[in-house]
């Protein structure tokens, strides 16, 4: 019976210290290895992103970053299986759903900036984009001095519009802005003529004017409302171990130049479900950012020098 | 859950330069108050008048009552926000629908309308009600002092049905200020569309639906008690409605 202590120490040791995996597992890691899945959310209709094709399944630039990521925690769990579920998301419903444990990831087209980092945390950037704004050729506006006096659309709640705004006060443009609940209404407006401009993220207005009845009548505007801003993949903040895996999964995919393959792919051909093309060339500030991966939320931060 | 709470952000400024997140909350208060004002008060006038409508001897104005009531309250009140936003302006001659889409405030004047017009119809049944559960007697005395129809109606039938249908009128009117909401998709920032601007912006977005709940909360309940106070003050001691 006097062994009974010392029994007792060696099993306490063996228990803790398992030599197997040094580091204890924690947040989400550890979440997907005790269950086995990781959960992707995603976008219906964030094209070329995130967005359902003519089966329903989720296809896009970011959800195939978000494979090679699973991939990488699968190889850094050491799982023979690592099953994926998919869930969808909506602007409003993607902090909750990321706060409660429901998504893992989040692959869209969501603007990394420093506000934001306060409630979740982005890995490298995948994308950058500028605000511009969309007319119809007939209308013959191309600089934003053009918008002067006239009706111009913006989504309700995005970064483009509070742009919209500034210039106007800052430029004296008497610019009557009109708020829209989402995108797809806002393009409406334009196509319907309730406004000559819709201002948004140019990747946004090139995927609705290639989806729209006319492409050729539309083009977009030269000069910009803001210097290009960064999309990243959300993750739970504070997850030093999951955001490691994920930044280096990332880093690796983008420095090895598979990440302009995939950009090739979603940005100049053909993409499902109705075989747009987008024709979109990577831009040089994104060219930068794929061989100096970078999470950064500061626009300036992308410059090329 | 991994949530950053932060119910400070009411009081933190708004990016968009209006003031803080707290301001930009009830300036969509504001404005969803003055469009259910609005609606309401057309809904009361078109929906009285409908009401009348289907209980009148005369076959046509009953169908027209009947026809009026079942196009606006079979339809949802999201589609016809749409149809009157989208559609109305193509269908007009050019010029027209020209005009009809560059009157600033739109949406406001759109969801105003559309919204009282879909209550309307609601209003008109229970009207309708109210005149049907007044005693037949009533109509017959009125006819035997000698009053005409319009008479009838304006000093003995209505001034009772409207005493009855007060408790669900207070319901209609709180459906009103609710269903402004909806008008978010045409382009009206009100209440809803603010609390999910502040979400966009801040990414609070537990602190900024409580926020607009709490707020459409006070506007009903203030609604609720000022309905109870016009109830009592109109009730006929004796009466069905009076204690």
């Amino acid at each position: 019976m006097k062994h009974l202590p010392i029994i007792g120490l060696a099993l306490a040791a063996a228990l803790s210290g398992s030599p197997a995996n040094a580091e204890e597992l924690t947040g989400t890691l550890k979440n997907i290895r005790e269950t086995g899945a990781i959960t992707l959310g995603f976008r219906d209709s964030s094209i070329p992103f995130s967005y359902l094709d003519d089966n329903q399944k989720p296809v896009g630039f970011a959800m195939d970053i978000c494979y090679r990521i699973v991939d990488a925690v699968k190889k850094e769990l050491k799982l023979d299986k690592l099953e994926v579920k998919l869930n969808p998301v909506t602007s409003a419903t993607r902090i909750p759903l990321m706060a409660n444990g429901t998504i893992d990831l989040e692959c869209g087209s969501t603007t990394n900036n420093a506000e934001r980092q306060k409630q979740v945390w982005f890995t490298n950037t995948h994308f950058l984009t500028a605000s511009r704004f969309v007319s119809k050729k007939s209308s013959k506006l191309d600089k934003i001095d053009d918008l002067k006096g006239r009706s111009v659309v913006s989504t309700s709640g995005t970064t483009n519009i509070k742009q919209l705004t500034e210039a106007n006060a800052a430029r004296n443009l008497g610019i009557n802005i009109i708020p829209a609940k989402d995108h797809a209404e806002a393009f409406l407006m334009v196509e319907t003529d309730r406004a000559v401009a819709f201002v948004m993220d140019d990747i946004l207005l090139a995927s609705l004017v290639a989806g729209s009845k006319e492409p050729a009548a539309f083009a977009i505007s030269s000069d910009a409302f803001s210097k290009a801003e960064p999309y990243g993949i959300m993750l739970r903040k504070d997850d030093v171990a999951f955001k490691k895996v994920v930044d280096a999964a990332t880093a690796a995919l983008y420095t090895s130049g598979e990440g302009s393959k995939l950009y090739e792919k979603w940005f100049m051909q053909k993409i499902p479900p109705k075989g747009l093309n987008l024709n979109t060339p990577i831009g040089p500030e994104l060219k930068h950012e794929f061989a100096n991966p970078s999470d950064s939320p500061d626009p300036d931060s992308y410059k090329t020098m | 859950m991994n949530y950053h709470w932060n119910w400070r952000i009411f009081w933190e400024p708004a990016p968009n330069g209006t003031g803080t997140y707290l301001d930009m909350l009830l300036s969509g208060l504001l404005l969803t108050v003055e469009t259910a004002i609005c609606a309401w008060i057309l809904a009361l006038v078109v929906g009285s008048i409908v009401g009348v409508l289907r209980t009148l001897p005369s076959k046509t104005a009953s169908w027209a009552g009947f026809a009026y009531v079942e196009f606006f309250r079979n339809m949802p009140l999201l589609v016809q926000l749409f149809i009157w936003f989208f559609v109305l302006p193509e269908l007009l001659p050019q010029a027209w629908g020209l005009w009809l889409k560059q009157i600033p405030n739109a949406p406001f004047y759109t969801a105003a309308i559309g919204i009282g017009l879909f209550m309307s119809a609601r209003v008109a049944e229970q009207l309708r009600a109210g005149i049907g559960s007044l005693p037949r007697g009533q109509k017959l005395a009125a006819t035997a002092l000698g009053l005409t129809t319009a008479q009838t109606y304006a000093y003995v039938l209505l001034p009772m049905a409207f005493r009855i249908i007060m408790p669900p009128l207070t319901s209609e009117f709180l459906n009103t200020i609710k269903n402004t909401s909806v008008a978010i998709t045409i382009g009206l920032i009100e209440l809803t569309g603010e609390a999910r601007a502040m979400q966009e912006f801040s990414f609070q977005v537990f602190e900024a639906f409580t926020g607009a709940t709490a707020l459409y909360l006070l506007i009903n309940i203030v609604v609720v008690i000022a309905m109870r106070f016009l109830e009592r003050a109109l009730a006929v001691p004796g009466y069905i409605t009076g204690k």
